[in-house]
């Protein structure tokens, strides 16, 4: 190698000061472009934090006891906020479980099964097309479907609206890790004479573990602060209902009426939601982080 | 650096015992014998007309340059070609009668017969004693003692127990390449098969892990046929009994290995393994 460098080249002899002034250029922009980044990181940091100390500084300031053990009430008698964080968590839990379990499958068909076929390719496409859909569109939809049939607004309604914007997330994500893994990972298993359902659920299932989890979790994080899928669904419920058949509250949807009335103690109401719901969805993260860091 | 040195060190020594030994190496009653198979990547044919035995509990190793067909064949062997559509094979592939790439062959029954390992090591993101269960699980019911009386004696085959008997409930993630390795080895030999390819098994291990290896092979041979594709000579020259040479998808030639490599008979293969090409 080296002896082709200083033999018969076209072009000048190498000159030690146009070296060292294209060094000094490297190096300055390598600076600039360093400074660059910082800069860009500063800014976005900038504004989450200014977002999360206010939120917690007026948020916290209305924490009590009251809040989470009483219902919303009338204005100026200083209610809580327990059928919206009860109403958030059914509708969120139920939402996980009918769309984790639907997009698991769809993800799974379109990495494993479908791969390259015209009805795998037509199902991403929708996916992606439902992954980006307005949610309003989804909560009309699901009015259409389950709330004008039967005649009023539902919980379980709200459920369904939530489900169908976690299916998205879940199929695009649980058939992006199912691709990273190594095609030789499912060929050792299909050697020892695995069937491919087996290779799939025993050993793509767990390598894929946590992109899997993660995929659930952030469908989890989008579906616990939406607010216009529930408001034709839903709908909201100022009294304690924990009935999937009568509307339900929900702490989105409580932020939205209280953050815009004219009442003192609802709108700090409408600041404490909005805490608390920040508040779980970062500490979804954190614990499952944390368990799926003692499963390895 | 000192991978070379030491390969070209054993040359001499591993063709020399080879030798001494090759007057006695007898060929077994073929446990795989193939006729006329030709095997084709959609339209571009990938092997064509072999013709070739795997004498029972004996190592054949194939060699030949890349792209020569030696994996392929392999591959048509435990009909891991099936998984991806438009790889087809014609011809005779008999095992006790049985056509190998019949159609109608049960897959996962002939895979817990002819077991694979790769080129890379492919533990399974599971527990040690998991992964050795994983494979044995699929074809038998064994109780919580006979599976452990399992898992014990096939890492004690795979030259492995000794390392890990006590993190038999850790990851098999955290091992070590070469202890990866031999815990595939471990893995495909629990359920049992009566043969074992190998598909460059050291081609991504140091030289201590492959000299490990190459010993657990020469011990396996006793029980089980082996069928190694390697890319280098003196590994087939240790660890075979014949050697097969591979060229644009035809069989150039097979021969006892000490034949192979002191007196080949093709032009061909001569200049292959004297490294005038490949």
């Amino acid at each position: 190698m080296s002896a082709t460098t200083n033999g018969s080249l076209a072009g000048p002899a190498r000159n030690e000061q146009v070296s060292r002034a294209l060094g000094r250029r490297r190096r300055r922009t390598s600076h600039i472009i360093a400074a660059l980044c910082l800069a860009a990181t500063v800014i976005g940091l900038l504004f989450l934090a200014s977002i999360l100390v206010t939120l917690v500084w007026r948020g916290a300031a209305g924490l009590s006891v009251a809040v989470f053990t009483q219902a919303t009430k009338p204005p100026g008698s200083n209610g809580g906020l327990l059928n919206a964080i009860v109403g958030t968590l059914i509708q969120t839990g139920i939402g996980t479980l009918i769309g984790t379990p639907i997009g698991l499958m769809v993800g799974t068909y379109l990495a494993e099964y479908g791969r390259g076929s015209a009805l795998a390719n037509t199902v991403r496409f929708v996916s992606d097309v439902l992954l980006s859909a307005p949610s309003i569109l989804i909560g009309l939809f699901i009015y259409q479907l389950c709330v004008e049939p039967f005649g009023g607004f539902s919980g379980l309604a709200g459920c369904l609206a939530l489900a169908v914007i976690v299916i998205p997330i879940v199929v695009r994500t649980t058939e992006d890790m199912l691709q990273l893994i190594p095609p030789s990972l499912r060929e050792a298993a299909m050697a020892l004479g695995a069937p491919k359902w087996k290779t799939i659920v025993l050993v793509c299932y767990r390598a894929a573990m946590n992109g899997i989890v993660t995929g659930v979790l952030l469908a989890i994080a989008r579906i616990a602060g939406e607010t216009a899928p529930l408001l034709f669904t839903s709908l909201g419920n100022l009294n304690w209902s924990v009935s999937l058949a009568q509307p339900m509250s929900s702490l989105p949807v409580t932020i939205y009426q209280y953050a815009g009335s004219a009442f003192e103690d609802w709108v700090q109401l409408a600041w404490v939601g909005a805490l608390l719901i920040t508040v779980g969805v970062l500490a979804t993260n954190v614990l499952a982080r944390f368990a799926l860091r003692g499963g390895r | 650096m000192s991978t070379a040195m030491s390969v070209s060190q054993d040359r001499q020594a591993s063709f020399g015992g080879v030798h001494a030994r090759s007057s006695d190496v007898r060929m077994n009653e073929p446990r795989i014998a193939i006729k006329r198979l030709d095997f084709y990547y959609g339209s571009n044919q990938a092997l064509k007309n072999i013709q070739l035995d795997f004498p029972d509990r004996q190592v054949t190793g194939m060699i030949g340059p890349s792209g020569c067909g030696k994996s392929t064949l392999l591959r048509v062997l435990n009909r891991m070609y099936d998984l991806y559509p438009g790889q087809r094979a014609t011809g005779d592939v008999m095992m006790d009668g049985m056509n190998i790439i019949d159609p109608a062959v049960d897959l996962n029954a002939l895979r817990a017969r002819i077991g694979m390992v790769f080129q890379k090591p492919t533990p399974f993101p599971m527990t040690i004693y998991d992964n050795i269960a994983f494979g044995v699980k699929l074809h038998e019911r064994l109780s919580k003692a006979e599976m452990d009386e399992r898992v014990e004696w096939s890492l004690t085959r795979g030259a492995l127990w000794e390392e890990v008997k006590d993190r038999l409930n850790t990851s098999a993630m955290g091992l070590s390449g070469g202890q990866q390795q031999r815990l595939c080895i471990a893995r495909t030999i629990a359920v049992r098969p009566e043969v074992i390819l190998f598909d460059e098994p050291t081609s991504a291990l140091d030289p201590i892990s492959t000299l490990k290896i190459e010993e657990l092979i020469d011990e396996l041979k006793h029980d089980f046929t082996i069928a190694i594709v390697t890319h280098n000579m003196q590994q087939a020259a240790r660890c075979a009994d014949q050697v097969a040479f591979f060229y644009l998808g035809e069989m150039v030639e097979v021969a006892p290995d000490a034949e192979m490599f002191t007196a080949p008979k093709q032009r061909r293969t001569q200049e292959y393994i004297t490294g005038r090409f490949g």
